[in-house]
């Protein structure tokens, strides 16, 4: 990889995510959005986060793509936790905690 | 509106963003370190998570690249996963659209998943809250996020290939994201938005340029909305 691949990908993306950024709220700003708009935008996060770790949770690139017990263990045991407890950090650390625990054991 | 109350909505979004530490730096850490064994500098690595301060999009760009992509495959996949920036950028909108535009341009590049997330809980929470201090907690929540990020890509960069494999840092994203949402489905319409985007990427993962993602994440927003119509008419979540 040459080093002028490198920076345009950094200087073309970082220009870029800002963009995205900036849109909304820099563009629209305190213009009224209209009700349905924002009803769908309610959703955004719980829209996009579960479909982003689903398939990192099915098919690790860590694994190359195979289905790993500990690796489903462990984001098991982060979806009971957080729902339960609705903690975030407990979630993550009863996620960690289940990832050694089955890399130990598992192998 | 003294400064004690400024400080303390400043300190709430601290301590709520404070938990992201243990997240972010082992994530920042991963991104160093593959970049570094992408053979990037250290510099490069602190740059790239500079300029793009978003992992998601900076491990599939560097992925990408590692696989000799064309620069335009990179961008586009890179730039397909922050595409829940401007999603984010445009929940935001209702509350912080009133700040002045230097405000909003610097606020802007702030918007992270953890910003985010944390501030329109909270913005829904505490609805009396003026655009000021919005704009307090919604730094407050920068804090403990962003700088660790650029610190961290240097430490894993510096590190380089030192991290043993055993440490698994690569499930420190998805274990991050769940313990994220699932505080966040609190109604049936949340739940079902949740479902329909996991669902819908698995099912969708086939498509190029992480073109599934998007398919999903609109079917699920539309879910969401549909049910929320259904059973709150008059709007409120």
């Amino acid at each position: 990889m040459d080093s002028v691949t490198i920076w345009t990908v950094i200087i073309l993306l970082g220009l870029g995510s800002y963009a995205l950024r900036f849109f909304f709220i820099g563009i629209v700003g305190d213009r009224p959005m209209p009700p349905w708009l924002l009803r769908h935008l309610r959703y955004t996060a719980v829209a996009i986060l579960p479909g982003l770790v689903a398939p990192l949770v099915l098919w690790p690139a860590a694994t190359e793509g195979e289905m790993d017990p500990a690796r489903l263990t462990a984001a098991a045991v982060t979806v009971v936790v957080g729902g339960w407890t609705r903690n975030i950090i407990a979630a993550i650390l009863a996620g960690g905690a289940a990832l050694y625990l089955m890399l130990y054991l598992v192998g | 509106m003294t400064t004690e109350t400024d400080k303390s909505i400043f300190f709430k979004g601290v301590r709520d963003a404070a938990p992201f530490v243990l997240v972010v730096s082992p994530f920042a850490t991963l991104f160093g370190v593959v970049a570094t064994e992408a053979g990037l500098n250290v510099l490069e690595a602190l740059t790239f998570s500079f300029a793009v301060i978003a992992g998601a999009a900076q491990f599939t760009a560097l992925q990408l690249m590692v696989d000799q992509a064309p620069v335009i495959l990179v961008l586009a996949s890179a730039l397909a996963v922050n595409l829940r920036m401007a999603m984010y950028s445009a929940a935001l909108t209702p509350y912080l659209g009133g700040a002045p535009l230097w405000h909003r341009a610097l606020a802007a590049y702030f918007i992270v998943d953890q910003s985010y997330a944390l501030a329109s809980i909270r913005y829904e929470q505490n609805r009396q809250w003026s655009l000021r201090q919005k704009l307090i907690y919604f730094w407050g929540t920068v804090v403990p996020v962003c700088p660790f990020w650029y610190l961290f890509t240097v430490v894993g960069a510096v590190l380089g290939t030192s991290i043993p494999e055993w440490m698994a840092l690569d499930f420190a994203v998805p274990i991050t994201f769940i313990a994220l949402i699932m505080p966040m489905l609190r109604t049936r319409a949340h739940l079902a938005a949740a479902l329909v985007s996991v669902v819908g990427a698995l099912v969708f993962a086939f498509l190029p340029y992480n073109l599934g993602l998007f398919v999903a994440g609109i079917l699920a927003m539309m879910t969401g909305a549909e049910i929320e119509r259904r059973t709150q008419p008059e709007g409120g979540a």
